[in-house]
C-alpha cells in the first residue's frame, strides 16, 4: 500500500471547475491496495472525468462487489455514497439503487473475478436490462486479495507468476456485453488516462447500460514476463480502434480533425463524442461487425481498445417500464397509499 | 350399515379433477355460491407440481360454525378422476356420498355404505355442445348445477355469480347458465330422494372477505408503501408478486399513464434480494416475495443487509423443503432458516400472519418495521393461507395513519450541523441515523459495507468496534418488541397449554373448542412475531406442560422459544405435522390426547422400578 499522507489544506491556486471544486474535493481515502497497481491508476481517472465534468459527487452513487476492485471506491468520491457489497453481485444491488431514484449518477466497480467468474449471471443480465449506469471491471486477469488464482478473464495458456498455464478459455466481457445487449461498450487500459478518461465521461453522458472492460495490471501477481494482462505486453499489442474525445453540451466544437478520420456521435443529453479513427474499417454502431471486428483482432494476440460499440438512442430500464419521473423514494404517502375507500372496493369484489 | 348421512351446514365436499381441466373455474363457483348463502366455507387447493394431467383436489370444508381449518374424510366425493379412484373411495366418510360420471360403466367399485350418484356428464355435454374445449369444460359447470340442486343452493345465487365473474365476456354468461341449469334439470328429474347434506341459508358469514393471502400481502406491500419488488417465480409465493402487478397498475399508475412502482422479474434469488437491497439502501420500500429454496439462495445477502442496517421485506410463502421437495406442499418449515438467515450472528424479526386479514396487516406493518429498525423484516405465511381463499375479517386501513420511515437525516437536518455517524448510537437504542444518496452537498456520505467499520462508517478490522456494533445489534433487536405484534392468547385457567403461529390457527380453535366440549380445556397462545414478546416466555413458565404445535419435523418455533427464553426443554412437549397436507383439528386433539396419557402412564412405571 502507499504510505501518502493526504494534507488537508489544499493550495489555494488549484485550479476549480465550473462548481468552484478542485480535484482534491473528488478524491478518497488513501488507497490500501499495492504501490503502481493498476486500480489506482482507473480511480485516479474517475476523480478526473467527475472534476472534468463538474458533476456533485453527492449526486453520484458508487457500487462494487468483492475483490481488489471492489475496494477502490473508498480511494475516490469521498463526497458519495458508497456500497460494497456481495462478490459477483453488485450489479444487483446497482440496478435496485437506480430503481429507486432514476435521478442519480450510478458508478458500478468490479473486477474479473467478480464479474466474470463468480458474478457472469449477474453481469450477463444488468446488461440485458438497461440500467443506467457506467460499469467499469479493473482486468487484470487474477484474484488479488487471494494471492494470484487465475480469473475467467485469463488468457488460455497463460502462465501465473509460478509458471502455472491457465488450460480455460478466456472470457471477453466487453465481447459478451455487446452480445447481452448492453448500449455502450469501451475498452481501455489503466496506463491510457488519454483514452480512459474520455471513456468515463462518455458513459456517464449516456443513457442505458454503458461497461468499460479495463485491462488493469496487478503489479503483485500477475505483472510477469508471461502474463498477457501485465504492463509490457498490454502495451506492445494494444490495438486501439479510436481515440475518444468528449465535447460537453455547453462547449463548441473547436478541434477540427481531417474528414473521414473521425466520427462524431450525439449522446441523448446533447454532447458529443467525437472518436479519432485509429483502424478505418470499425464502426462502432454496427453491433455485429463490432464482435466480428473484435474477435478478428483478438484471434491476432492484439488488446483490442477504444469505444467498441454505441447506440446512443437506446431507452434505458426505467423508459421501457414507463416509470414516473420522480424518483420513487421521494413519492408522497398521498401518492403512494389508495386509502381506505378503495380498500372497500377490494374488500366488495371478494364477498 | 351405515344409515346416509344427514348434515346441514356441516360436511366436507371434495373433488377429484385433473390438472388442466378447467375445474378451478366451476369449483371456486360452487365455494363462493354457500358463502353467499351465507354458510362459511373454507376451501383448498390440492395440485401436484404440474401443469396438467396429473391429479387435482380441491377440498371445501362447509361449516356453519365457522371451522376454517381442514377435517380429514370426505362427506361427499365429486369423482372427477378415474385414475384416483381407488384413493378417493378411500376418504369417503361411512354413510357419504359419491357424484361420478356414469356416462360409462364403472370398472371400480364403491365404498360399502355409500350412495352412488351417477350423472351421466359426458354423455349430457356431448348432446350440448360441438366443441371439444367446451365439452370439457362444461362438464365442470354442469356438475355444479347437479351439486347445487342436491344440495339446495339457489340457483339465483349461481346466477348473480355467474354474471359477476364474466361481467366482461357476456357470451359466457348464457353459455354457463345454460350448462348449469342443464345440470339441475337432469339432478332434479333423475336423482330423487337428494342426499342427506344440505344448505340452508344463514347469516353466518357477516361482513367477511373471501381473500388468499397472497393476494392480501401483495396490497399490504401497496398500502404499505412499497414501490419497488423483485422476484424470481417460485411456487407457492409467486402468486403474491403477481397480486402486486396486478393492483398496482390499477392503484398506482397515473392518470397519464406514468408508474410509480417497478417490479423486475430477476434472473434468480440471489439478483432479486440484491436489488431489494439497492432499492432499500436508496430509499424505496422494496421487497421480494419467495419460499423456502429462494431463502437458501438469499442467505449472503440477507446477511449483509443485517450488518449493512440495510430494510427490506421478504415475504416466505413456505412450502416443504428442499428445491426439489413438495413445491405444492404446505409447511412451517424456514422458520429458523429465517429467523438466523446469513452467516455469523444474525436475529431477524419474524411477522407470522395466520390468515388473509394479517397477512394483509403484517405486510404493510413490515414496511415500517423494517424502516424503523433499519434490517430485513420477514413475513412467513404459507401454501395453506397463501394460495387459498379464507373468509376472513375485511381488510382495513386508517386514513390517518402515514408511512413511518424511521430514522433518516434528510437535507435541513444535515445542513443544520447534526453530527452524522452512521452507526453511532445516538439514542440508545441500537437504532442509527442514516442518510440517503444525493442528499446533501458536502455531508453526510458514508461507505456501506459489512462489519469491518467503526460508528462513523470507516474501516477497521478493530476488535473493540465489531464487538461494539455487534452488542448495538442486539439492542436493535429487542427494540423490535415495542413494535411487533402481541400474542393472541386464550387462557380458562388450565394447567396445560399449547402454543401455535400462522396456519394451524383455524384447526387449533376447533381443536380448542373439542377439548373444552370433553371438559379438559387448554389454555392457548398464538405466536405472531419472533422476537417473542415476554408474555410468551412468562406463558411458558406459568403452564405446567406447553405442547408446542408446528407443521415441520425439528420443532423450529420450540427452538426459538427455548433459545430466547433460556427454557427447560422438558416443558415444551413438540407436537409436529409435517406430510405436506395442512394440519386438521383431529389430528391436533389425537396428539395431544396421545400425549396426555402417556405423561400419566410414565410416572406409574417409575414406581414400580426399583
Amino acid at each position: 500500500m502507499t504510505y501518502i499522507r493526504k494534507p488537508k489544506i489544499q493550495h489555494p491556486r488549484l485550479s476549480r471547475n465550473a462548481l468552484g471544486l478542485t480535484r482534491r474535493d473528488y478524491e478518497g481515502a488513501v488507497s490500501t491496495l499495492c504501490a503502481g497497481c493498476g486500480h489506482d491508476s482507473i480511480s485516479a481517472a474517475i476523480i478526473e472525468a467527475c472534476y472534468e465534468m463538474s458533476l456533485p459527487a453527492h449526486r453520484i452513487a458508487k457500487l462494487s462487489g468483492i475483490g481488489c476492485s471492489s475496494k477502490t471506491p473508498t480511494y475516490f468520491l469521498s463526497r458519495s455514497h458508497g456500497f460494497n457489497s456481495v462478490h459477483g453481485r453488485m450489479p444487483a444491488v446497482l440496478t435496485g439503487a437506480y430503481m429507486a431514484n432514476r435521478d442519480l449518477v450510478y458508478i458500478g466497480v468490479s473486477g474479473d473475478g467478480d464479474s466474470a467468474s463468480i458474478g457472469l449471471g449477474q453481469f450477463a443480465h444488468a446488461m440485458r436490462r438497461g440500467v443506467n449506469m457506467t460499469y467499469i471491471v479493473e482486468n487484470n486477469g487474477v484474484y488479488g486479495l487471494t494471492k494470484g488464482q487465475f480469473s475467467a478473464t485469463a488468457d488460455y495458456g497463460a502462465k501465473n507468476k509460478r509458471g502455472v498455464q491457465n488450460f480455460d478459455e478466456a472470457i471477453d466481457l466487453a465481447t459478451l456485453a455487446i452480445q447481452m445487449g448492453a448500449t455502450f461498450v469501451a475498452r481501455s487500459f489503466s496506463g491510457d488516462k488519454a483514452q480512459l478518461v474520455p471513456l468515463i465521461q462518455a458513459a456517464i453522458h449516456h443513457r442505458g447500460a454503458a461497461f468499460i472492460d479495463v485491462v488493469s495490471p496487478c503489479v503483485t501477481f500477475n505483472n510477469h514476463r508471461e502474463s498477457t494482462k501485465g504492463f509490457d505486453y498490454v502495451r506492445a499489442h494494444n490495438a486501439a480502434v479510436n481515440r475518444p474525445d468528449l465535447i460537453p453540451v455547453r462547449e463548441e466544437v473547436r478541434v477540427s480533425y481531417p474528414e473521414g478520420a473521425t466520427e462524431t456521435v450525439e449522446l441523448h443529453d446533447g454532447s458529443l463524442l467525437q472518436l479519432t479513427k485509429c483502424a478505418a474499417d470499425y464502426n462502432p454502431r454496427d453491433r455485429t461487425r463490432a464482435i466480428n471486428a473484435i474477435q478478428e483482432r483478438q484471434r491476432l494476440n492484439q488488446v483490442v481498445t477504444g469505444l467498441l460499440y454505441i447506440d446512443p438512442d437506446a431507452p434505458d430500464l426505467h423508459d421501457e417500464m414507463g416509470t414516473v419521473s420522480c424518483p420513487l423514494n421521494q413519492l408522497s404517502d398521498a401518492e403512494l397509499i389508495p386509502g381506505r375507500a378503495q380498500l372497500e372496493v377490494i374488500n366488495q369484489a371478494h364477498r | 350399515m351405515h344409515g346416509r348421512l344427514e348434515r346441514t351446514n356441516d360436511f366436507v365436499v371434495k373433488f377429484a379433477n385433473v390438472n388442466g381441466s378447467g375445474s378451478a373455474s366451476a369449483n371456486q363457483l360452487f365455494a363462493k355460491a354457500i358463502l353467499r348463502m351465507g354458510v362459511p366455507v373454507s376451501p383448498r387447493n390440492i395440485f401436484p407440481s404440474n401443469i396438467q394431467g396429473l391429479p387435482t383436489w380441491y377440498e371445501v370444508r362447509v361449516s356453519e360454525a365457522g371451522y376454517l381449518g381442514a377435517r380429514s374424510g370426505v362427506d361427499l366425493m365429486v369423482a372427477m378422476n378415474p385414475e384416483t379412484w381407488s384413493q378417493d373411495m378411500a376418504s369417503v366418510e361411512p354413510g357419504g356420498y359419491v357424484l361420478y360420471d356414469s356416462t360409462r360403466a364403472r370398472t371400480h367399485g364403491l365404498p360399502t355404505g355409500c350412495q352412488a350418484l351417477g350423472v351421466p356428464l359426458t354423455a349430457l355435454c356431448s348432446e350440448a355442445y360441438s366443441d371439444a374445449r367446451q365439452r370439457q369444460l362444461f362438464k365442470n359447470t354442469m356438475y355444479v348445477g347437479v351439486l347445487a340442486q342436491l344440495l339446495g343452493i339457489e340457483f339465483a345465487v349461481l346466477e348473480t355469480l355467474v354474471r359477476d365473474q364474466f361481467k366482461r365476456k357476456a357470451p359466457l354468461i348464457n353459455a354457463n347458465l345454460d350448462a348449469l341449469s342443464r345440470g339441475w334439470a337432469y339432478a332434479e328429474a333423475h336423482l330423487e330422494g337428494g342426499i342427506g347434506l344440505q344448505i340452508q341459508r344463514r347469516d353466518a358469514c357477516g361482513d367477511r372477505i373471501f381473500i388468499d393471502g397472497n393476494t392480501a400481502a401483495a396490497l399490504g406491500a401497496i398500502y404499505g408503501g412499497a414501490t419497488f419488488s423483485a422476484w424470481y417465480p417460485i411456487t407457492p409465493s409467486s402468486s403474491l408478486a403477481e397480486a402486486y402487478m396486478h393492483y398496482a397498475e390499477r392503484l398506482r399508475v397515473d392518470p397519464d399513464g406514468q408508474r410509480k412502482y417497478v417490479v423486475v422479474q430477476a434472473e434468480d434469488e440471489l439478483a432479486a434480494i440484491g436489488m431489494v437491497v439497492g432499492a432499500a439502501w436508496n430509499g424505496a420500500r422494496a421487497f421480494t416475495a419467495t419460499s423456502g429454496p429462494g431463502i437458501s439462495l438469499m442467505q449472503e445477502f440477507l446477511g449483509l443487509a443485517y450488518f449493512a442496517e440495510i430494510p427490506a421485506v421478504i415475504f416466505d410463502v413456505q412450502r416443504g423443503g428442499p428445491s426439489t421437495g413438495m413445491p405444492t406442499r404446505t409447511q412451517q418449515s424456514d422458520v429458523l432458516a429465517c429467523a438466523h438467515a446469513g452467516h455469523g450472528d444474525t436475529r431477524h424479526p419474524l411477522l407470522l400472519p395466520s390468515d388473509p386479514r394479517e397477512c394483509f396487516d403484517f405486510s404493510a406493518l413490515a414496511f415500517d418495521l423494517a424502516d424503523r429498525l433499519q434490517t430485513p423484516v420477514f413475513v412467513l405465511s404459507d401454501l395453506d393461507i397463501g394460495m387459498n381463499e379464507r373468509l376472513c375479517d375485511p381488510l382495513d386501513w386508517d386514513d390517518a395513519r402515514t408511512l413511518d420511515r424511521g430514522k433518516v437525516l434528510d437535507f435541513d437536518a444535515l445542513d443544520s450541523g447534526a453530527a452524522f455517524g452512521r452507526y453511532l448510537d445516538v439514542d440508545g437504542d441500537g437504532i442509527p441515523y442514516r442518510t440517503l444518496p444525493g442528499t446533501h452537498p458536502e455531508r453526510g456520505a458514508f461507505f456501506t459495507r459489512g462489519t469491518t467499520k467503526d460508528a462513523y462508517a470507516r474501516y477497521s478490522e478493530a476488535g473493540d468496534d465489531y464487538v461494539a456494533n455487534m452488542e448495538r445489534l442486539l439492542r436493535k433487536y429487542e427494540r423490535a418488541l415495542r413494535w411487533l405484534p402481541e400474542p393472541v392468547l386464550h387462557e380458562c385457567g388450565a394447567s396445560d397449554a399449547v402454543i401455535f403461529f400462522g396456519s394451524t390457527a383455524p384447526a387449533m380453535h376447533e381443536a380448542l373448542d373439542m377439548f373444552a366440549d370433553a371438559g379438559a380445556a387448554l389454555d392457548a397462545l398464538r405466536v405472531r412475531s419472533v422476537p417473542f414478546h415476554p408474555k410468551v416466555g412468562a406463558f411458558c413458565e406459568s403452564h405446567r406442560l406447553v405442547f408446542v404445535v408446528e407443521q415441520n419435523r425439528d420443532g423450529q418455533l420450540r427452538s426459538l422459544l427455548i433459545e430466547q427464553f433460556d427454557l427447560d426443554p422438558k416443558r415444551l412437549v413438540s407436537l409436529c405435522h409435517y406430510d405436506g397436507t395442512p394440519i386438521t383439528a383431529r389430528f391436533i386433539v389425537n396428539a395431544i390426547s396421545h400425549q396426555m396419557d402417556e405423561r400419566k402412564v410414565v410416572p406409574l412405571r417409575k414406581q414400580v422400578e426399583p
